[in-house]
């Protein structure tokens, strides 16, 4: 997209990618119970692929990528639908949640609901929409 | 647990769009698929009504969490029948869009956002909670937003973004309007409200609220003066696409306005009530007028939503029972023959190549099934007994009398004999008159669109023959309505 | 502190919808932008500004006073996912449009009624 040969943001980019990414995981496993949340985390996400694709090209993030982000949208739609309707099965009410501490190897006891399955479906779903969307506009040149 | 089952008919229609959103290019497998899946949500639906007609309204309370803090879903008799009536047209409509789509239509995801258009509406009939209405009016806005500019022409562009303009504004104003009126009530639980707003004091706040509320309704109904951005967005997209707005998106905004000007907003009916009628009664006057005005069948058709609509808000500003049963059966009558219209009209202009009415003439002779289908219709729509028009035309204005407004009888009795003009102009321009010699005649084609038709119109004629069997579920809709204490007190369970 | 924040919004409705009277595509898009901001503000003033705890019951303290109220912030995500979600696709659509017409005037958008 943008003209070839730009160093420092090509340098820039492999440093800073990588922070956004780590961020908008955390961003994403923080948001039960404190500021976060699917929703943002797959907003950082897309900044975080869109800067590569600024920084390298169509051509090679989409080989190093190989992602049909169109296809992303319903698989996430699908696990958020899913989690929701789970609850129906067991006789619980629609969109009901539960959860539990576990102890996990390396980062000992950690709490998980099935709250946060929910939100990866909305995490996908968002990196969806907005790559789908920002990469129409951006391919049609 | 029973009371999930008034989540199936908003969950259903959205496993079936994102399923049918996997497998996009295979045509054959998605037509089936999306028929089948039509017909199960209906018979679904269907046990919900007759369940609800039972036993009364099934109440969820979603997540487990009780019921002014979590988001409820009721569905009561009103909002089932109406969900019932919506999916009678989405069987209509998927076995209709094969003939009309083109393939390119139809790979572009049509049948997923129309399953989405479905969960929106569905959503908005059932949902017990002002915000989530609002989510429930963008999900079915979006989908509308994909579907009005699939094909993408010019003038398709141009009418969907101010399509989505309008949209999007009244949406913001319905934000704001359910911003105040949280700072005045403190809840958003359309029964919660109900109950506080009899404890305001200053009862003008609220009238102002409920005005604003209004023109947001008003403006997604196409009420006088805010419906001139109706007629020409729903005449650009391809018919399927304009029979889904035209039979369900403005009944959304007119049930909208019904629930809350019977369930909240009761306080001041003097003011807000009358000044309905006098909406109603411009509305069916311009829309009329509009609908005389012009050469375009499409056109036509859309401006006679304008005046249906002004039918159903005579019955909610007249507020008694007889006529809130008239608006009630006129909603149900005006879904479904709105619908078997638009796609009448649909398939003329796909058989004729021109919208432009002047040159069409004595089709009658090549198509006299489309022919007498369409003057059936247009019977109904004007309200000639004994079809269904005229009984839902018949309680309202039985119901004006009852309150002694004369002058709105009058309106809208003229206005149904200029409806009666307007379609049949149409007969006798394009169906009427001497054979043309020169049209190719496509009677295959012509096969493939009746059949649906012909379903809707079923119904339709059922509505008004069979009246004695629909009308009791009516009358105790608009008795349960009338009485918004029953509503309060099922869902707050006191 | 709630009456400044109404000015703010109304400010940003007056100017979205200044930008929405425009002629241009793209300032009609920002219009809206700056309408759904104004009304997002509009939902939290009225929520009642304060600086509460975070509405997560920790600690034991169950007294309501001490926490800000949850529900208009809900709101407010919702409302800003549904316009995000909006804004993006009016995008899209507005430079179909402008690609189409090759112009990104409103009133030179062209088509005939009839095809």
């Amino acid at each position: 997209m943008i003209k070839e040969n730009d160093l420092i943001l090509r340098t820039t980019t492999t440093l800073i990618a990588f922070i956004l990414f780590g961020f908008s995981i955390y961003l994403f496993l923080a948001g039960h119970s404190a500021p976060g949340g699917g929703f943002i985390g797959g907003l950082m996400t897309s900044a975080a692929i869109l800067l590569m694709y600024m920084a390298y090209g169509l051509k090679a993030v989409s080989k190093i990528l190989p992602i049909n982000y169109q296809l992303l949208i319903p698989i996430g739609l699908t696990i958020a639908l899913l989690t929701s309707i789970g609850s129906v099965f067991i006789g619980e009410p629609f969109l009901n949640q539960t959860f539990g501490y576990f102890d996990l190897p390396i980062l000992g006891e950690k709490e998980l609901a099935t709250a946060l399955l929910f939100d990866l479906g909305v995490y996908l779903t968002v990196v969806g929409v907005s790559l789908t969307i920002i990469l129409t506009i951006a391919n049609d040149q | 647990m029973i009371s999930n089952l008034a989540v199936l008919p908003i969950v259903i229609p959205m496993i079936a769009g994102i399923l049918l959103a996997f497998f996009h290019k295979k045509i054959p497998l998605v037509r089936s698929l999306a028929k089948i899946l039509t017909t199960t949500n209906t018979l679904v639906v269907l046990f919900i009504w007759l369940y609800v007609k039972e036993n009364g309204a099934v109440i969820l309370e979603t997540g487990g969490w009780e019921a002014p803090y979590g988001i409820i879903l009721v569905a009561d008799l009103l909002s089932i029948t109406l969900v019932l009536t919506t999916n009678i047209i989405g069987i209509a409509a998927v076995f209709y869009a094969p003939a009309s789509l083109s393939k390119k239509q139809e790979e572009f995801y049509f049948y997923t956002f129309f399953f989405l258009l479905i969960t929106g509406v569905s959503g908005a009939f059932i949902t017990g909670d002002l915000f989530n209405l609002f989510v429930f009016f963008e999900v079915l806005l979006m989908a509308s937003y994909a579907l009005i500019v699939l094909g993408g022409g010019k003038v398709q562009l141009r009418e969907s973004i101010k399509y989505v303009l309008i949209n999007l504004f009244s949406s913001m104003l319905f934000v704001t309007a359910v911003a105040f009126l949280y700072s005045v009530v403190g809840t958003v639980n359309m029964a919660h409200i109900a109950e506080r707003v009899q404890g305001v004091e200053q009862k003008g706040i609220l009238t102002t609220i409920g005005i604003l509320l209004f023109f947001v309704f008003g403006t997604k109904a196409a009420l006088f003066p805010l419906y001139y951005w109706l007629p020409k967005p729903y005449t650009v997209p391809n018919p399927v696409v304009s029979a889904l707005f035209g039979a369900l998106l403005t009944k959304v905004g007119i049930y909208s306005i019904l629930r809350v000007f019977t369930l909240i907003f009761i306080h001041d009916t003097d003011f807000t009530h009358t000044f309905f009628l006098w909406i109603a009664g411009l509305t069916l006057i311009f829309g009329v007028i509009g609908a005389l005005s012009t050469n375009n069948i499409k056109l036509i058709v859309a401006y006679n939503i304008i005046p249906a609509v002004g039918f159903m808000l005579i019955g909610i500003a007249i507020f008694n029972e007889t006529s809130l049963s008239g608006t009630v059966y006129y909603l149900i009558h005006d879904m479904i023959i709105k619908a078997a219209l638009f796609l009448l009209v649909g398939a003329v202009v796909y058989l004729t190549g021109t919208t432009d009415l002047r040159k069409m003439k004595g089709l009658i002779h090549h198509y006299p099934l489309l022919g007498w289908l369409f003057f059936l219709s247009s019977f109904v729509l004007a309200g000639i007994p004994p079809f269904s028009g005229f009984i839902g035309k018949l309680q309202l204005l039985k119901g004006a009398f009852e309150e002694g407004e004369i002058l709105i009888v009058i309106v809208g009795l003229l206005a149904s004999l200029l409806i009666l003009l307007s379609m049949i102009r149409i007969f006798i321009q394009a169906f009427w008159g001497e054979k043309d010699e020169t049209v190719t005649v496509n009677k295959a084609a012509a096969r493939r669109f009746t059949l649906p038709v012909v379903f809707l119109l079923f119904f339709s004629v059922f509505l008004g023959v069979g009246a004695e069997l629909i009308f009791p579920s009516v009358e105790q809709i608009a008795d349960y309505l009338m009485n918004p204490e029953i509503y309060i007190q099922s869902v707050l369970k006191e | 502190m709630e009456i400044i924040m109404s000015i703010l919004a109304g400010i940003l409705f007056t100017t979205g919808i200044y930008n929405l009277l425009q002629k241009q595509l793209l300032r009609i898009i920002i219009g809206t932008g700056l309408i759904s901001h104004g009304a997002h503000l509009f939902i939290l003033t009225m929520g009642k500004l304060k600086t509460g705890l975070p509405p997560i019951l920790e600690h034991g303290d169950t007294n309501p006073d001490h926490y800000t109220d949850p529900l208009p912030q809900a709101l407010i995500l919702t409302s800003i996912v549904i316009s995000f979600g909006v804004t993006s696709l009016l995008l899209v659509l507005a430079y179909r449009a402008s690609k189409e017409n090759e112009t990104d005037n409103m009133d030179l958008l062209r088509g005939n009624e009839n095809d």
